[in-house]
């Protein structure tokens, strides 16, 4: 084990670019999770449902971020319809929810992960794009051009929902329905309507972040197993529903693993996280940056 | 008193069905559906009783499997004292994560074992005296008088601990340790301010909860002579523990009885005749049916069509 300069650097580096990545796959989650309050299993899922439907977009020579933008609005739709299945079935009805709401997801999780093996077999699967493969050399450092795009992407996709949330006037019912639901049917709102709209985007944000997976690295069904697990990861420490939280959190996460990765051996990576993540549930479990 | 001579007659079938039939495949089978019904049955104890999600079922599980390859492996103790020990680690376990994390509510708690699993596996992929990520290949001993073949006497021992997890949940159902679990399930403001000590009921709920998983656990890589970290901490057994309580009913300890054994059954058959995909499939379609149409499982739609008291 060698403590070099450099070799912190290239992690840090190498982790900023990563944990960008990790918080843009989190953010829907940020939203329908920390936000809405639905215990959303099935966001890894359906974002890896959205990295095969940009892989298939690309057989027909779509780039992969056009194609994870082509995706938003039908994933919307999908997003509307499955909130609104779940409103009737498990909010509406109010009593346990919890428990039944969680295997509600986790069973459509399965769902999702076998129906994709079938129809795409259990192979890896990747997208063809000019920046993905080569790599930008800064000196001794090598940074693959797919990490830089996926954290422009991330950016751009963390501003744009920032500046949704806080300036515009759906937005804002959204934030507001997040605290007080009863204040907001008061003021004549309908929650419910505002929810759907909400997990609608963040099924939306989830399609690009899907594309986002995608261009990463290879994606097979079985994926999202490993992203459920990092993704509420993100949204618990960032506490929930704060946006600049989850970036913050994203970039733990990233720089802690790539810290790890590259001093102790990718063996040893995930548990890092996960033990961070006990740490904190434990300890404060409103989160970092929660209120 | 019905609930004793039903298990013991149940017992008795399981090891006629083993002094009699030669095919060792039902052992194979049979063994992995009674293996689903004990941790569905201790996933119940948490999960139905306390209605705390646990999906952490593969790091107790795993824990116990390592902790009988150690044993194993370090004194070639007999099956019965890598069951006891693996039962132990796997309590501890349980009563570590439970005083960590049963503060927190509903999915936090979830996702706090998600996290569990992750650790236990990454330690053991990167812990050599357990062969690390590639696994270690075992010898089984020859089998105990007066069995014949291993995997018919792992097929009994399950059984037998199949009959006892049932009984611990039957216990603790009927005690005065269920009633506090289903306040907490119910209202856990509510239950504090009645004089529930919730916190240690919880611990405890996860420590027997994590101990039966980790037993459940222990003859697994003598089944299958082998262990390897990434089937062991699989996330299929978080799968099978939770679907089965939900589509046999949570209420009662016979409901995660029912579903695991019907779901496995099926799993087993489908896995055999069609796909090993498509098993997963069904679970799957079984769960969102099930918590959607059904949400009392199996034992409450029963209940719905006959309704009658039951004794």
């Amino acid at each position: 084990m060698i403590f070099s300069f450099e070799l912190l650097l290239e992690a840090v580096v190498f982790g900023i670019l990563l944990g960008c990545f990790y918080a843009a796959v989190s953010i829907g989650l940020s939203v329908s999770f920390g936000l809405l309050d639905v215990p959303h299993v099935a966001h890894p899922a359906i974002m890896v449902f959205g990295a095969y439907c940009t892989y298939l977009l690309g057989q027909y020579g779509f780039d992969p971020i056009l194609a994870g933008i082509v995706l938003m609005p039908p994933f919307f739709l999908l997003g509307m319809g499955v909130y609104r299945f779940y409103y009737e079935t498990f909010e509406k009805r109010g009593s346990d929810a919890g428990v039944r709401g969680i295997a509600f997801f986790f069973g459509l999780t399965l769902i999702i992960e076998v129906g994709l093996i079938l129809v795409f077999g259990v192979d890896q699967r990747s997208a063809e794009a000019p920046y993905i493969g080569k790599a930008l050399s800064l000196g001794e450092m090598r940074i693959p051009w797919r990490f830089i795009v996926s954290f422009g992407v991330a950016l751009v996709l963390m501003t744009a929902l920032t500046l949704y949330l806080s300036k515009t006037f759906t937005g804002r019912a959204i934030k507001a329905v997040a605290q007080d639901e009863g204040a907001l049917r008061l003021m004549g709102a309908d929650p419910v309507w505002i929810k759907q709209w909400a997990f609608g985007i963040a099924t939306a944000v989830s399609a690009l972040a899907g594309a986002m997976l995608i261009i990463v690295g290879p994606v097979e069904p079985s994926l999202d197993r490993v992203y459920i697990g990092r993704t509420f990861a993100v949204v618990v420490l960032a506490g929930l529903g704060s946006m600049t939280g989850t970036l913050a959190a994203g970039l733990i996460l990233g720089i802690s693993e790539s810290i790890v990765l590259m001093h102790f051996g990718a063996s040893w990576a995930p548990a890092v996280a996960f033990g961070l993540l006990l740490v904190v549930l434990g300890i404060r479990p409103q989160g970092l940056f929660g209120r | 008193m019905r609930f004793w001579i039903s298990s013991a007659c149940a017992f008795a079938l399981a090891v006629l069905a083993a002094a009699t039939l030669k095919n060792e495949y039902y052992f194979f089978a049979g063994y992995t559906v009674l293996m689903f019904v004990v941790l569905a049955t201790a996933w119940n104890i948490l999960g139905g009783y306390a209605g705390y999600v646990n999906f952490g079922t593969p790091a107790f599980f795993g824990l116990g499997a390592y902790t009988a390859v150690v044993v194993f492996k370090a004194t070639a103790a007999p099956l019965v004292v890598q069951i006891l020990a693996a039962a132990v680690m796997s309590g501890l376990l349980g009563f570590a994560t439970g005083l960590l994390t049963l503060r927190l509510r509903g999915i936090f708690f979830a996702i706090a074992t998600i996290a569990v699993t992750v650790i236990m596996e990454t330690l053991f992929i990167n812990w050599r005296y357990t062969g690390g990520a590639t696994g270690l290949q075992l010898l089984r001993p020859a089998p105990v008088w007066p069995f014949e073949s291993y995997i018919t006497m792992l097929f009994v021992v399950m059984a037998a601990m199949t009959v006892a997890a049932i009984a611990i949940a039957r216990y603790i159902e009927t005690s005065w340790i269920g009633r506090g679990l289903r306040a907490i399930r119910d209202s856990e403001e509510a239950a504090e301010c009645s004089g529930v000590s919730t916190l240690k009921l919880k611990v405890f709920a996860c420590a027997i909860s994590g101990a039966l998983m980790g037993a459940a656990g222990a003859p697994m890589p003598m089944y299958l002579s082998f262990i390897e970290p990434a089937s062991t901490f699989n996330l299929n057994y978080a799968i099978g523990a939770l679907a089965s309580p939900m589509i046999g009913g949570t209420a009662h300890y016979l409901g995660p009885v029912i579903g695991a054994v019907i779901l496995s059954t099926i799993q087993q058959v489908v896995t055999v005749t069609i796909s090993s995909e498509l098993n997963v499939l069904v679970v799957g379609v079984l769960l969102v049916v099930f918590v959607v149409a059904a949400p009392e499982g199996i034992l409450g739609l029963v209940k719905k069509l006959f309704p009658r008291k039951k004794p």
